[in-house]
């Protein structure tokens, strides 16, 4: 009994029990709180096809495919030595968002160029993969919506778009396989 | 409904929002500065679990429903697909399963706490009924809820009870076509399970709301029975009841983490891990189970009487035995509210309580031999301790004496402890 | 405690400490199972990579003809807390198989470690056809869709010692009991094996058999036994791949509860230490 008092009568020994389970409370909600969260950022499956393979080898000299990364369209096209050196000739003040075709492509493999097919316009899909879609004025992709004209390079010459088409992180794991993400 | 606050705003962003809604204010009375009884014990802690178990269920519900898919191409998937590939997918749909569960294991606590202490009657009729249709909602929830993973169990589950509908005479087959929205249970029943299963805990917090309310008109009730006399009888609910039920809730945590990070599947059934199957019926068709008392008492008329055939006497007997709580408060009319203060009615509330808990275990075993027998010996019980029991022992029973207030019954209980200190020889405590 | 409630404890008491062992439930007439002690088990149960690994051979090499396991990423072989096969193996494993795509030019493609894993028949009448009118079940969640579960009262035993092996236990026996011929008196049909754990025919042949797989290394035995449980323990990863993850979070969950609800009690102590209640 007479421990009892003691022990109520002296703030720092019940304060401390007090300061104590509350802050073990706090770090159990924030614990319990924390998966609540975490379920809305993507999951597993979205996760595991954040990066694909591309396979290049079916890709023939001045054909175009369009992959599928994080549900949006990639073009890929295997350039000719003519757009290459198209692209590589177009002086910097031409260009509506600089950029000189080496920084669009990676070193050794120049004849590959991949970029996101979506118009930085507003967000349609260009059109110029296929060999009897319109191209525009710089031979490179056409977006229909509001008329931006890409070159060669993938680079924003003409039209209401702000900037280049997008080049994506991606890297070759061997000549003919790339890993894109 | 009494004022009892004390909250006196001097900061004047409080006190103008005081003026045009209260809430702070209303939060005080009644959940802070309320007068409670001092002496209820720890049957009364499960009120307050409730209320939390509810938010889980309705947190990780919501949660849930982000991901799930109610068509029956798609359902028994999206369960997977939410156990194998959401983050922390599986503890979260782990928890609402077994959620489930220990709703109704502290629903049933909280009922039987109340059939035991008198609870149900005057003034708290209204407070029992408003209980009476959670428990009910409870049951519609769970069974919709355990259709979504469209599992045999789930599937078939579903089959039996909507086919309880078709018993009603004349207008029956067109209700039963009308719930499932089709001949059989199908996409049509899956998609509108999930619509209402989805609805149905908002409709149970707006009772349970109704519930506390309808609580906060007379107070509490006590382990005497002895109504509240005087400010000496209660303690403001903040911190004293605050924190006890707050400890309550951590320990009840233990077996409800214990079942969701150990025993995930334990409560449920195998079978609801293979994917509905029409043409194929389980062996055993087993509810969940807190369903399955109702489900014996559903079992145990197997026999018709005049024109209400077995099936329909079924379903008359096993929504009765819930309706039938309902009209508890008059059919009890005995002055004596607390079991405490009973002698007579104790024996037979045990009685009842294992006889619970036996159809319990029988509504798990087949309709065959002696398990019908108990059956229909425990649903006679059930019927008599409302029907019989209870309304008799009201005329006859004398009970004990009871206090005169609950002050004087604590002090009355610390003097005997005493008294018995001195009496084993332990040192004076003074 | 009122001497009711004494008498009543005493007979529930003496009741649960009457039964000797567990009563298992033993499907029809079959004979008991013998339960088997997996690693899996209990609060601190973890999977065997190295079982994982032999279990997947088994089940790639000998069930995967018949049974799929369609709700299995070619990627979960290589996450932690299962085979953890190496990523560039499963690549390679993958593009073994065939993923139908109505949208390609030619009907399909080669799996990546993303795809689920391909159903070996296109439909379930296929399936049935070459099966002998039998449905081979998909392999998934298989292992959660059986269960040796004790009757009353010895459910609570379960629950006490947390027993979710029951379907492990369910698939270890059935695939170590099959007969060469059935019991006198027990007819089976002409495409059934009798098996004396279920008490019947079934109608898949028992599919294992000694020296069929041949493990690296190791030192295993090429028994039938071993072949089951190392299969079995693969199943089980295939119905709860988070089983490890899962156990530890719980392990510290229950940790961390057991010290709060101390504290909280604590705290309930102090605060009602000058009410007498």
């Amino acid at each position: 009994m007479t421990l009892a008092t003691n022990v109520k009568n002296d703030p720092t020994r019940r304060d401390f029990l007090y300061v104590t389970t509350a802050a073990v409370g706090a770090v159990g909600a924030a614990a319990a709180v924390w998966p609540l969260i975490d379920q809305m950022n993507p999951d597993a499956t979205v996760k595991a096809l954040a990066v694909i393979e591309a396979d290049l080898s079916a890709i023939e000299v001045g054909q175009s495919v369009t992959f599928k990364w994080r549900g949006q369209p990639i073009f890929i096209r295997h350039r000719t030595a003519a757009e290459i050196e198209t692209a590589k000739a177009v002086p910097l003040e031409d260009m509506i968002d600089p950029q000189t075709d080496a920084e669009r492509v990676i070193a050794g493999h120049e004849q590959w160029l991949v970029m996101v097919g979506i118009c930085t316009h507003l967000g349609c899909v260009p059109l110029g993969q296929k060999p009897d879609d319109l191209k525009g004025d710089f031979n490179g992709w056409f977006c229909p919506c509001h008329g931006s004209h890409y070159d060669s390079a993938g680079r924003i010459r003409k039209g209401p778009a702000p900037k280049n088409l997008l080049v994506p992180p991606y890297e070759f794991m061997s000549d003919t396989l790339v890993k894109i993400g | 409904m009494s004022s009892h606050s004390n909250y006196n705003p001097t900061n004047p962003v409080e006190k103008w929002f005081d003026e045009r809604l209260p809430l702070i204010r209303f939060s005080k009375e009644h959940l802070m500065d309320f007068p409670t009884p001092k002496n209820i014990n720890y049957w009364w802690t499960m009120g307050a679990v409730l209320a939390i178990v509810l938010v889980v269920q309705i947190v990780t519900g919501i949660i849930l429903a982000m991901h799930y898919v109610p068509n029956i191409e798609m359902a028994f998937d999206s369960v997977e697909h939410i156990r194998r590939n959401v983050n922390y997918g599986r503890i979260i749909q782990g928890t609402h399963a077994v959620g489930a569960s220990m709703f109704f294991f502290a629903v049933y606590i909280h009922m039987f706490r109340g059939l035991y202490y008198g609870s149900y009657k005057a003034p708290r009729e209204i407070l029992w009924i408003l209980g009476v249709i959670i428990f009910l909602l409870m049951m519609a929830t769970s069974f919709l809820g355990y259709t979504l993973p469209w599992g045999q169990m789930s599937y078939w589950g579903a089959t039996v009870i909507t086919n309880v509908f078709s018993a009603i005479p004349l207008v029956g087959t067109p209700i039963l076509e009308f719930l499932r929205g089709g001949f059989v249970v199908d996409n049509p029943t899956l998609n509108r399970f999930f619509s209402l299963h989805y609805l149905l805990p908002f409709i149970i917090a707006a009772v349970v709301a109704l519930h506390i309310w309808a609580l906060h008109v007379p107070g509490n009730g006590n382990p005497t029975g002895v109504e509240v006399k005087s400010n000496a009888d209660t303690i403001p609910f903040h911190p004293y009841y605050t924190m006890k039920d707050l400890f309550v809730i951590v320990v009840f945590f233990i077996p409800f983490a214990w079942f969701v990070f150990f025993a995930p599947d334990i409560l449920g059934h195998a079978d609801n891990y293979i994917r509905a199957n029409p043409f194929v019926t389980p062996a055993h068709i087993v509810p969940e189970w807190y369903l399955l008392p109702f489900y014996a008492m559903l079992r145990a008329v197997d026999f018709d009487v005049l024109f209400i055939n077995a099936k329909l006497g079924g379903v008359i007997v096993m929504f009765g035995s819930i309706l039938i709580l309902m009209v508890l408060p008059w059919l009890d009319k005995s002055k004596t509210r607390s079991g405490n203060y009973r002698p007579m009615f104790k024996p037979f509330f045990w009685l009842f309580v294992l006889n619970f808990l036996m159809l319990m275990y029988l509504g798990a075993q087949v309709a065959e031999g002696i398990y019908v027998i108990l059956s229909k010996v425990g649903t006679a019980y059930y019927f008599g301790y409302f029907l019989i029991v209870l309304p008799i022992l009201a005329r006859i029973e004398t009970p004990k004496p009871l206090p005169n207030s609950i002050s004087e019954s604590i002090l009355d209980k610390h003097e005997a402890k005493a008294a018995k200190k001195i009496q084993i020889g332990g040192e004076g405590n003074e | 405690m009122s001497k009711m409630k004494k008498i009543f404890s005493a007979l529930a008491l003496s009741v649960l400490l009457a039964i000797p062992a567990p009563t298992l439930a033993a499907p029809a007439s079959g004979k008991a199972p013998e339960l088997q002690k997996w690693s899996f088990a209990g609060i601190f149960g973890t999977y065997d990579t190295n079982q994982l690994q032999r279990g997947f051979q088994i089940f790639q090499e000998v069930c995967s003809t018949c049974h799929g396991a369609s709700l299995i990423a070619f990627r979960n072989l290589t996450e932690a807390g299962g085979p953890e096969f190496p990523e560039s193996q499963i690549k390679q494993l993958a593009s073994e198989y065939y993923i139908i795509d109505p949208e390609l030019e030619e009907g399909e493609r080669p799996a990546i470690l993303a795809d689920q894993w391909p159903n070996p028949f296109a439909t379930e009448r296929e399936a049935r056809e070459v099966n002998g009118g039998a449905l081979p079940p998909d392999f998934s969640v298989l292992a959660k869709a059986r269960n040796l579960a004790k009757k009353f009262p010895m459910n609570f035993y379960d629950m006490a010692t947390a027993y979710q092996e029951g379907g492990a236990d369910f698939i270890y026996n059935l695939l170590v009991n099959y007969e060469d011929e059935p019991p006198h008196g027990v007819e089976i049909a002409d495409n059934q094996q009798y098996n004396s754990f279920l008490g019947r025919g079934i109608a898949m042949m028992s599919p294992l058999m000694e020296e069929l797989v041949e493990y690296d290394g190791d030192g295993v035995p090429l028994t039938v036994e071993q072949y089951a449980k190392d299969v079995t323990a693969f199943m089980y990863w295939m119905a709860d791949p988070h089983l490890v993850s899962r156990k530890t979070i719980g392990l510290n969950v229950l940790i961390f509860l057991s010290v709060f609800a101390l504290l909280m009690y604590l705290v309930k102590r102090r605060i009602w230490a000058g009410v007498k209640h």
